[in-house]
């Protein structure tokens, strides 16, 4: 197993940069953070134009809402990769049409959270804002988000951990993030299945758990920071 | 200075506000009072536009606040709201609840939004509470703080919607020695409450409400010794009871 780290770990780490692209264990992370970076100002909108008392604007979200998670992300991956270039002409890279795909998911997930924490939040926190003389936008901003979003952090986070995980779906389109090439690692070393796929959970899991951890953290330095009864 | 002009309002067929005409001067104070569901709470938020009306007109120094192409956000923050349910934000202190509205709403700067804001907090008996959350006070410490944040914004109408009735009893005379001190400023008021104590003592006029309408206006003086009304001789007969 020693051996085997010894051989192939800037493989896993970088894939084949600076050869070429940049892949392994360095793009899921990039990939993962990117998407959540893009997501969440999008989710924070969309989440906001959820709870809108403007027909208008909240049911096309509210669809959108919908049909996003009633779809699997493998088959809009599958759909953004071969239909997409078919229709728009352009080829995407496997990066980008991962990306995508993600942001679309984590976005609509996250406005999820927001809308369902902006709901929970007692009216009278809206009211008391607004009867101050603050706009609908300042009171979200100064009183109903900072509440809203320490209530949903643990939510969040969960988000976050899923979209590292669902990078991994990326393999199928051959995108070369830390599960491809853990088993093209595999392909070439091929007598050792199990450490070559142990070493990927175990990657997987400190990531995951790590930031389950530093989520904690957090949370409870903000619990000194209280939020509305409900 | 507060005029109603046939206020009408329905929730679906249900009629909450009927005709209501009447006004309320400068430096008056107004106690409305009257059994659950009879509109008084409707009535109030009607005032600062946090319910919409349905007919009739609402005229407050002059402009009628519920025509379009008013800046509600303008009147409000020129009204005081109370609620009974205080609504301080929880994830400010005292003092940043009261600093909230007027540094964001560009009337003062930081500095001094706090220099008024504790002055306020220490006008209601709680200045060495300022840096507390509201979780950490009492209800009756929780509603001082709440006038003080209405009174940030200088308002020049304080509107009282039961500000005592979510209070253990015990911290109902804070409260309402706050309130009294208000007056005695010659703020103008208009308080829904039960507090028939404080009615009698600080109200220029009482208004008794059944059914969404105003069955009875008059001085406490009236009120009380004389009420006319069948519904308001029963609803203060039913308060003496207990």
């Amino acid at each position: 197993m020693l051996e085997l780290i010894d051989t192939y770990w800037l493989y896993f780490l970088v894939g084949q940069y600076p050869e070429g692209p940049l892949g392994g264990l360095a793009l899921t992370i990039l990939l993962s953070g990117a998407a959540l970076v893009l997501a969440m100002p999008l989710g924070l909108m969309l989440g906001i134009a959820r709870v809108s008392t403007h027909r208008a604007i909240g049911l096309p979200v509210g669809a959108l809402v919908q049909l996003v998670r009633a779809v699997p992300l493998l088959l809009v991956l599958f759909w953004v990769y071969f239909f997409l270039p078919a229709v728009t002409g352009i080829k995407t890279s496997q990066t980008a049409t991962m990306l995508i795909v993600l942001v679309v998911f984590d976005s609509v997930y996250l406005a999820e959270i927001v809308a369902a924490g902006i709901r929970a939040l007692p009216k009278g926190q809206l009211e008391s804002a607004r009867s101050l003389g603050l706009g609908y936008g300042q009171a979200l901003r100064h009183v109903v988000l900072p509440q809203t979003l320490r209530h949903g952090l643990p939510s969040i986070v969960n988000q976050l951990v899923s979209t590292i995980k669902a990078t991994s779906l990326g393999y199928i389109i051959g995108l070369s993030e830390v599960s491809f090439v853990a088993s093209q690692i595999n392909t070439l070393v091929f007598t050792q299945a199990v450490e070559v796929y142990l070493i990927l959970a175990l990657t997987y899991f400190v990531l995951c758990f790590g930031l389950s951890r530093l989520a904690f953290l957090l949370e409870r330095r903000l619990q000194r920071r209280p939020v509305a009864a409900t | 200075m507060i005029v109603l002009d046939n206020v009408n309002k329905y929730y679906g067929d249900y009629h909450a506000l009927v005709g209501i005409t009447e006004r309320v001067e400068k430096n008056d104070v107004l106690v409305v009072c009257g059994p659950s569901g009879s509109g008084k709470s409707t009535l109030i938020r009607t005032l600062n536009r946090l319910e919409a009306i349905d007919g009739g007109r609402i005229v407050i120094d002059g402009r009628d606040i519920h025509a379009k192409g008013v800046d509600v956000n303008a009147l409000r923050a020129g009204i005081g709201f109370v609620f009974q349910q205080f609504n301080l934000f929880p994830h400010l202190t005292a003092l940043e609840n009261c600093m909230l509205a007027p540094v964001r709403l560009k009337r003062a700067s930081k500095g001094e939004a706090r220099e008024q804001a504790m002055a306020l907090l220490d006008q209601v008996g709680l200045a060495h509470k300022a840096d507390a959350y509201p979780n950490a006070l009492s209800g009756g410490q929780q509603q001082r703080v709440a006038i003080a944040r209405a009174l940030a914004m200088r308002p020049a109408i304080m509107l009282f919607d039961e500000p005592t009735s979510a209070l253990d009893p015990e911290m109902v005379g804070e409260v309402l020695q706050v309130m009294r001190a208000l007056v005695r400023q010659g703020m103008t008021m208009v308080c829904v409450t039960h507090e028939m104590g404080f009615a009698r003592d600080v109200a220029d006029r009482i208004w008794f409400m059944a059914e969404g309408a105003i069955l009875e206006k008059a001085t406490p003086g009236e009120f009380f010794a004389n009420p006319q009304h069948p519904r308001a001789i029963q609803f203060l007969a039913d308060r003496n009871r207990h």
